[in-house]
């Protein structure tokens, strides 16, 4: 087992991947030789050549587009958004034309595209640098929305988006990308879309998050178990579709839930969540669902301390599980 | 005045640098923004300059050392320049006192505002929350607290099931329902003490008598100061010559026999719709021990002499003590007599042993004043004589001379006197 | 002038087949209104004053090995390369067998897989660069298929005709783009659309040749797609060629364009209708003869006939069918 960053799972899937697959290839802005701005895509371009990591013109849709196109031909592309907030010039092709395609022709065609986008903030990226995208797009039929938090989920959720039959955005935490290191196994794997998974048992509270804040709540919980309490942790790991059952099952294990995102609140694919507990677990509730969530402003300002103040930090977290146990 | 520098934060994402050369040593002076070490990073490879005009203390991080962003880097003596107290005004970001929740402090009870799952919990297993002692918030009443009392529920008929198979059981428990009233949640300073055996047998029996059993109650008090002086009087000699001792029980128990043998209503078991007067006189006395209380039973007490009626006080008590007793011991009493005086108990109301039709508690010898033929007060030995009844089996006339009967046998020690032995 | 075609290189039959099929989606389109109007199907949008350059253009690529991407309107197009009239109606009548959608699409959103015609949406212009995608592919795979792709003249507004057609230009993709310029955008007319005065004029500024032809010649539209697919072939790039002709009915079945232009603006155009023009070529070169003309007209009629009857007692899809394919529904599922 080797210990790897986030970003470098990201880069390990890619290129087995595309060794393993001739079809498999890159497009998007500066992933050629620079290798990414995040330098995700560092070393494909030496390795697969220019065909295969293709530096694309600076327009979003065209990336979207251009991938479908080819990925409706039957190849399998990885287009890479280089901010998530940059993707809103390709949304009607990710939701009209990818998450459409199987559906609208009645099974004859299909569109195996991974739209991979870094999203998050905590790393002074202001407005346009920070923003978490996915509900904009977890309410889409056909589209598949995959946020791992771990580089073990990374890897093997990546190439399973990539062998996919189905468009996926892939939404990678810029914030994770070096922070979070992790175990990945060497031999070949891959993970299953849709479905959560528990990254810690627990019976007094349960947690339901993913990407970064999955991280925030697992220190928060491990802080908690010394004083006494018991936190069990959901990693949704797809945010769209839901994997309801395990939401269901975490919830009612507890009856006490905390949902937990860095996007703003209002529209949050937690809303979802809450709404999915409201319909199947009623009767195993014991307290009021509570969201902790960024606030209802655009997004996170460039100042510091105006940026802390709309991240969701480890004692916010600890505070609000600490409250529900109590309650 | 020392400053730290702190590894910056090179890049969006970028959480750690690596210092591959010092630019300066320690005792260099330094301008704010002069380049004091090469740094890498994963994005890029840059100078980092200073953020303090000053001289250089300590440099703490090693070259290729790889240090986290905001970890220490160096220590810089800054002296006291004003443009240094404001180059790192940022860090002082106005911290917001977060409203700590002054309102829950001021909640006002949760103890009736159930949670669905309370609720539904509560209904499924017949709780009644009222008496549900809630350990959440303001007293709520946790999921958790009603899981807690399902979970006691069913470990208690399931040990009861395991002890009934052994022999030292009193009377087989019946499955009368002792499953209500169990909804009282423990409190952090309680105890939880399962209720188990000899316990849980005498409270099934215990429900069901009194739930069965329409009680009343009667008392007399009978003056004993005779048989006390007569009991004296041969008591050393009798524990001499028998190894036990003869005790005031054992005349009672033997006036009781015979009252129940004139009183034949009295020794009696009820029959569901027809009531079963017993020919043979059995009398159960309660016999504490530790685990719990054992009603044994003499066997053709009317038949016995004192001495016969002493000895098997003794004998049972011992069983008991040792936990000896068995179920045949403990079988086919058709009335009661329980020594509460024993315990120092002057009055008391005792519960019947279902299904006899009565049961008698003997109570503290207490000497009073008291006023005698003559209006002359003297000093006796009084006792009180307490009695339950069923009243649907008996009803005051019967048992009131059944009292009178045994008052008068007590009171009149020649009565017993030819009958030690 | 009546020798054009073997010049071009097409035969007798060739033009004839050419005018067959031009006649035929003429008269499916024609057949689509009188179902709208019986109250038989919801919704026509219409191919009438553009056979000639969806014809002209489909003939002069390989329907063998070619993809195209077509727009709303190109009856002619889809029918060349292999989809059938009772397809068609299948689809106009929104029944299970219809192979473009299985009754879910709104008619003119075409797509067949097995005839390399590429599924298509509403919001428009999205296929311009799905076209350059598939190019793309061409280029990577190292295969000799080009890729045509057409859109109206408003859609050469979108973000995406012009995102495509630079990607398409800085990688020299093996792609066509045909604009179908029909003189309105719905309402609008084509000098509220482009400033500049032919949407060709836009193809400098993407690195590749941009001509306009007489969309009404499907000769001409025949010339300038084989001479686009040709260099696409040879690995010189992608080409524009804009068409130009005038759209006979109005927007759509549920559109009424006497609120915008006049019925004599209509009637003039409809005196260069290429349906009439290249026929009267035809009968010139004496390849068009009464006879074979009105066996043409029988065949066409009694075919059109059938379908419209086979399509309207086929069956609707299942409503229980809408759950499926949101996404693959087995491992094997592509």
């Amino acid at each position: 087992m080797a210990v790897l960053s986030y970003i470098q799972a990201v880069t390990e899937a890619l290129k087995e991947e595309m060794k393993r697959d001739d079809k498999v290839f890159i497009l998007g802005e500066d992933v050629g030789p620079k290798g990414g701005v995040f330098r995700a895509t560092d070393g494909l371009y030496e390795e697969f050549g220019e065909e295969r990591v293709l530096d694309t013109p600076l327009a979003e849709s065209a990336i979207a587009g251009v991938g479908i196109g080819a990925a409706m031909y039957g190849m399998r592309p990885v287009a890479e958004m280089q901010f998530a907030d940059f993707i809103m010039p390709a949304v009607n092709q990710i939701i009209s034309e990818a998450a459409k395609t199987r559906y609208r022709s009645n099974n004859d065609w299909n569109c195996p595209i991974t739209i991979r986008a870094p999203y998050g903030g905590g790393v002074h990226g202001a407005l346009y640098h920070s923003q978490s995208i996915e509900a904009m797009f977890a309410n889409v039929p056909g589209l598949k929305i995959v946020m791992p938090s771990t580089p073990y989920d990374v890897k093997g959720l990546l190439k399973a988006s990539i062998r996919d039959e189905d468009p996926v955005l892939f939404l990678e935490h810029k914030k994770a990308y070096r922070l979070v290191k992790g175990e990945v196994p060497d031999e070949e794997y891959t993970l299953p879309i849709g479905k959560a998974d528990v990254k810690k048992e627990g019976n007094d509270v349960t947690v339901i998050s993913y990407g970064l804040c999955l991280h925030l709540a697992l220190q928060a919980a491990e802080k908690l178990e010394k004083e006494g309490f018991s936190v069990h942790v959901l990693d949704l790991r797809t945010v769209y579709p839901l994997d309801k059952e395990a939401i269901e099952e975490a919830a009612s294990k507890t009856g006490k839930v905390l949902l937990i995102t860095e996007d703003n609140k209002e529209g949050s694919v937690m809303g979802e969540v809450a709404a999915i507990i409201a319909e199947r677990c009623l009767f195993d509730l014991d307290a009021p669902v509570q969201r902790l969530a960024g606030p209802d402003v655009p997004a996170m300002p460039y100042a510091p301390p105006l940026e802390k103040e709309f991240m969701i930090d480890l004692d916010t977290i600890e505070s609000a599980i600490r409250d529900l146990a109590e309650f | 005045m020392a400053k730290a520098i702190t590894m910056p934060q090179l890049g969006e994402s970028v959480t750690e640098g690596t210092i591959s050369k010092w630019l300066v040593q320690p005792g260099d002076k330094v301008k704010k923004y002069d380049p004091i070490a090469d740094v890498t990073s994963d994005k890029v490879n840059a100078e980092i300059p200073s953020s303090y005009t000053g001289t250089i203390t300590e440099l703490i991080a090693k070259e290729d050392e790889t240090i986290e962003v905001g970890e220490l880097i160096c220590y810089i003596d800054v002296g006291d320049t004003e443009e240094n107290y404001s180059s790192d005004s940022q860090h002082k970001a106005p911290t917001q006192e977060k409203e700590v929740s002054e309102q829950a402090k001021h909640e006002p009870s949760m103890k009736n505002r159930y949670s669905p799952a309370v609720v539904r919990l509560a209904q499924e297993h017949d709780i009644d929350l009222k008496s549900v002692q809630g350990t959440g918030r303001s007293g709520r009443i946790t999921r958790k607290d009603v899981e807690n009392i399902i979970q006691q529920n069913k470990e208690i008929p399931k040990k009861v099931e395991d002890e009934r198979t052994e022999s030292v059981a009193p009377s087989p428990p019946q499955h009368v329902n002792t499953q209500h009233s169990h909804n009282i949640s423990v409190g952090t300073n309680d105890e939880k003490i399962p209720v188990r055996g000899v316990r849980k047998a005498t409270a099934a029996n215990m429900v069901k008598s009194k739930q069965e059993i329409p009680h009343a109650w009667t008392m007399v008090e009978a003056d004993v100061t005779d048989l006390v002086n007569y009991r004296n009087s041969i008591k050393e000699d009798f524990k001499k010559k028998e190894g036990f001792s003869i005790t005031i029980l054992a005349f009672v128990i033997k006036a009781a026999a015979e009252a129940l043998k004139e009183f034949p209503d009295v020794n009696a078991v009820w029959g569901g719709d027809h009531i079963i007067r017993k020919n043979s006189v059995h009398i159960s006395i309660a016999v504490a021990a530790d685990d719990g209380l054992y009603v044994p039973v003499i066997r053709d007490a009317d038949e016995k002499s004192i001495k016969g009626i002493a000895k098997a006080v003794s004998e049972l008590a011992k069983k008991g003590r040792n936990g000896q007793l068995t179920i045949e011991d403990m079988q086919g009493g058709t009335f009661t007599v329980n020594n509460t005086g024993s315990f120092g108990s002057v009055q008391s109301v005792p519960i019947i042993n279902h299904p006899q039709a009565a049961i008698m508690s003997l109570e503290s010898i207490i000497k009073k004043p008291v006023v005698m033929e003559g209006d002359m007060i003297a000093i006796r030995s009084m006792v009180y004589l307490c009695l339950s009844l069923d009243h649907r089996m008996l009803d005051g006339l019967t048992v009131g001379r059944f009292l009178a009967r045994i008052k008068e046998k007590l009171e009149d020690v020649q009565h017993f006197k030819g009958h030690i032995y | 002038m009546a020798v054009k075609h073997e010049q071009l290189g097409l035969s007798d039959e060739d033009v004839l087949l050419m005018y067959e099929k031009m006649l035929l989606a003429r008269k499916i389109d024609e057949r689509l209104w009188l179902l709208n109007r019986a109250g038989k199907i919801p919704f026509v949008v219409s191919c009438q004053g553009q056979e000639a350059a969806q014809v002209g253009a489909a003939m002069a690529l390989d329907t063998e090995i070619d993809y195209v991407l077509p727009y709303y309107r190109d009856v002619g197009i889809v029918l060349s390369f292999g989809m059938t009239c009772e397809e068609l109606m299948l689809f106009s009548f929104a029944r299970a067998g219809d192979p473009n959608s299985g009754g879910r699409q709104m008619p003119g959103h075409f797509g067949q897989k097995k005839n390399r015609i590429v599924t298509s949406s509403s919001p428009v212009t999205t296929q311009v660069p799905h076209a350059v995608g598939i190019a793309l592919a061409a280029k990577m795979e190292k295969k000799d298929f080009v890729t045509l792709v057409t859109f109206g003249e408003g859609s050469s507004n979108q973000g995406d005709f012009h995102e495509g057609l630079n990607f398409a230009g800085v990688h020299n993709l093996p792609v066509i783009f045909l604009c179908e310029n029909n003189q309105y955008a719905i309402s609008v007319p084509l000098d509220k659309q482009l400033a500049c005065e032919r949407v060709s004029d836009r193809a400098a500024g993407y690195g590749m040749p941009g001509i306009t032809v007489d969309g009404n010649d499907p000769l001409a539209v025949y010339e300038a797609v084989k001479q686009a697919a040709d260099r696409a072939r040879d690995g010189e790039g992608p080409s524009l060629i804009e068409t130009t002709f005038y759209r006979f009915t109005p927007h759509s079945s549920d559109d009424d364009d006497s609120t915008y232009r006049s019925k004599e603006e209509v009637e003039e155009a409809k005196k260069n209708d290429p349906l009439r023009t290249f026929a009267s070529y035809l009968k010139d070169a004496q390849i068009l003869t009464e006879e074979n003309e009105n066996a043409m007209n029988k065949k066409i009629t009694e075919v059109i006939d059938e379908a419209t009857d086979a399509a309207e007692q086929a069956p609707y899809a299942d409503p229980s069918s809408i759950y499926k394919y949101v996404y693959a529904e087995k491992d094997g599922d592509n």
